[in-house]
């Protein structure tokens, strides 16, 4: 074969072989939406954090704002701190609430930022103060049969 | 009795001793390859003449074949996934399957079948018609000029072809989803995005089709160049690279997966 | 048995003055622990044309890769031109290769390249000469084998000869000072034959080259060679000059040069007495 129809064949080849890798990155892994800009990292403390996991989504009003970094937990106050990446782009006031909630009813967990109302913004390295744990499914069951059980004395 | 036992334990004892003598043998090549690697890399022609054999002449059969295994995957998992009425997440699934899995090990599978047997075929005959033998005494160093070249345009492929495949087997799992049964689009591709993690799931295939490719390619120009140098011996060989490489990307693949997708 | 021609090779060779191309020394080989040569003394003078004779199997193909250096001798040693073969290192070993050239037993063309990047192979890889040049030089050499004129074929084109005669342009391209030629003939029709020895003994002259060539063909070698070396069993047995091999009273050089089915070469492979083996009607392996 001329060498000149070979090259052609593997440029050709190489080509398409990159084009699939590029459709894979943008269109199937959402490279472009997905940020790997600019990050703050925040963190906040809860005292049962259910089945949160490294890399889960943070969330505020249902839009992904950031992934969890890291899990630790914190021998003195026997409460697990969570590390949080917020993109950059995102500002949220001192007062937020930070909350674990699953979505549906058997989903996996994720943390839900819910705005409060101060001026000042948190910046990185800051703590979240208002923290709610996770709800579990066994409490959850056990306190409404609790009620109940009340209710019907 | 006793001499049956013992009769056994030593050839189990020196079974183990020639694969491990092989093994050892095999590491020492890779390492010639790997230090012989200049004059390919120099003059990089030598790698694009063997990109058209491993690369360009693998295409049809990883397209059409991926091509399937996206329609049947398609299928099946519609089907199943329906029972938990969950049909909308056909494209997430398709493609996790694709890209974490599928894609670069049946690539790896049909590649070390298609390019690896035909490496070491024609490295094998180069053996048995002294064409290596001649060249070395033509001054010019075999593992640079014929293996190395070989060993790198596998490896160059590899990766391109495993994205081919996962590519169209997505096409394929939206042939079926989109197109036949009719799940909206718009659900398909983006319940795909959200599933799909570009560092956790595309990135981490790509890798294991890079793992894949140099395996395959290893063994590949291990087995032709120590062919033994006869008809008998080359097929022997040929045989050999597609059932080692296949055991070998297996095994590979669990390990990769274990440490990839485990663990926080 | 080489007792007749004791010290027959130095009277011979003495009309060369200056030391021999290529020097042998009591060169032992063994592939593991099996002996395939053992004592081997020989020389090539310059300017000759060497043959090494013997039955198949005896080690003949072993000593020319042991002057390549593609293997390494157990005991002794290979002098090529003053360097100690088993003892140079790669790039000294390659450095000597360019000056040797092998023709392999059915030529080893590289069957993906055409008849002229066959020839041209060799320049390309060792030499940065120019496109323009090497092309003078690959039909030149073409030329002197007598196939300038199939420069374009591939060589699954080529009969048997023709190949060799390629392989052996493509082993003269960088005018070699040692030429070895591994069964040259083997394979060949009469016509073929003819021309390669003629080839080879001309090759050898025009290039002031010496010769080695191994091979089983009795009356094409003495037709054009100026030394014989007969090898069995991993030893040298008999030496001596065309003339004096074919008046030679040793009973293997006779068996071999008339080509008789039995003598000192048995006709049977070795075994116990056909009668013997009979009786004793030992059918475990059948």
């Amino acid at each position: 074969m001329k060498r000149t129809t070979l090259d052609l064949w593997v440029g050709f080849f190489v080509a398409i072989g990159l084009a699939a890798l590029l459709f894979l990155a943008l269109k199937v892994g959402n490279l472009t939406q997905s940020s790997h800009g600019e990050t703050y990292a925040l963190q906040a403390r809860f005292g049962n954090i259910g089945g949160l996991k490294v890399r889960a989504p943070v969330k505020s009003a249902g839009v992904v704002v950031g992934r969890v970094r890291d899990i630790r937990f914190d021998q003195e106050n026997f409460l697990a701190v969570v590390t949080l990446d917020v993109d950059a782009n995102y500002k949220f006031p001192r007062d937020t609430f930070a909350t674990i909630n699953t979505s549906g009813l058997l989903g996996e967990q994720y943390v839900g930022f819910e705005a409060g109302g101060d001026d000042v913004m948190l910046k990185s390295g800051d703590t979240i103060k208002k923290t709610q744990d996770a709800m579990v499914l066994e409490k959850l069951i056990s306190q409404f049969m609790y009620n109940k059980a009340s209710e019907g004395k | 009795m006793l001499d049956a036992v013992l009769g056994s334990l030593t050839r189990l004892g020196n079974r183990v001793t020639s694969r491990v003598q092989r093994l050892g043998k095999a590491s020492l090549f890779l390492a010639a390859t790997l230090l012989g690697s200049g004059t390919a890399w120099r003059r990089f022609s030598l790698i694009v003449r063997e990109l058209y054999f491993t690369g360009v002449l693998s295409l049809i059969i990883i397209s059409v074949s991926g091509l399937f295994v996206g329609m049947v995957l398609g299928l099946q998992l519609y089907e199943t996934l329906q029972r938990f009425g969950s049909g909308t997440m056909i494209g997430g699934v398709v493609a996790l399957s694709l890209v974490r899995e599928l894609g670069p090990v049946v690539a790896a599978l049909l590649f070390a079948s298609r390019a690896g047997s035909a490496i070491t075929a024609e490295i094998g005959l180069m053996r048995a018609t002294e064409q290596l033998s001649a060249m070395e005494m033509m001054a010019v160093d075999p593992v640079a000029r014929v293996v190395a070249p070989r060993f790198w345009s596998g490896v160059i492929s590899m990766p391109l072809l495993a994205g081919l495949f996962s590519a169209i087997g997505i096409f394929g799992g939206y042939l079926i989803a989109v197109v036949l049964i009719g799940v909206d689009e718009g659900t398909f591709w983006s319940q795909m995005q959200d599933s799909v993690d570009f560092r956790l799931d595309i990135v981490n295939g790509v890798i294991k089709s890079c793992v894949f490719g140099v395996i395959v390619s290893w063994i590949a120009v291990f087995e032709g160049f120590h062919a033994a140098p006869s008809a008998e011996g080359v097929s022997a060989a040929t045989t050999r690279t597609v059932v080692t490489s296949a055991l070998a990307i297996l095994a590979a693949d669990f390990i990769l997966t274990a440490f990839m997708f485990t663990g926080a | 048995m080489p007792a007749e021609f004791p010290g027959g090779k130095a009277n011979r060779v003495s009309s060369d003055p200056s030391s021999p191309l290529v020097q042998i020394n009591n060169l032992n080989f063994a592939y593991d622990s099996r002996p395939i040569l053992t004592g081997i003394n020989l020389e090539i003078p310059r300017g000759k044309l060497v043959a090494i004779m013997g039955t198949s199997g005896c080690g003949k193909t072993t000593l020319l890769r042991l002057i390549g250096g593609q293997l390494r001798a157990s005991a002794g040693s290979v002098t090529v031109d003053g360097q100690n073969v088993g003892q140079l290192g790669n790039a000294e070993l390659f450095k000597l290769r360019r000056r040797m050239g092998m023709l392999f037993q059915f030529g080893a063309l590289f069957t993906d390249l055409s008849v002229y990047d066959n020839v041209a192979f060799p320049l390309r890889e060792n030499t940065d000469l120019p496109e323009a040049l090497i092309y003078d030089l690959v039909l030149m050499k073409l030329h002197a084998v007598g196939l300038r004129g199939a420069h374009r074929l591939m060589p699954n084109e080529l009969s048997g000869g023709m190949a060799r005669r390629v392989a052996l342009a493509r082993a003269i391209a960088l005018d070699p000072m040692l030429m070895m030629y591994d069964e040259p003939f083997a394979g060949l029709d009469p016509i073929s034959l003819a021309i390669t020895g003629e080839l080879i003994r001309k090759l050898n002259d025009a290039l002031g080259a010496s010769s080695i060539m191994v091979t089983h063909d009795v009356p094409e070698s003495l037709k054009i060679v100026d030394y014989i070396y007969f090898m069995a069993g991993g030893k040298i047995v008999a030496q001596g000059t065309p003339d004096d091999i074919r008046n030679s009273a040793d009973p293997f050089v006779h068996q071999f040069i008339w080509g008789e089915s039995d003598g000192p070469v048995p006709f049977h492979y070795p075994a116990p007495t056909y009668a013997e083996e009979l009786i004793r009607r030992d059918v475990s392996h059948a």
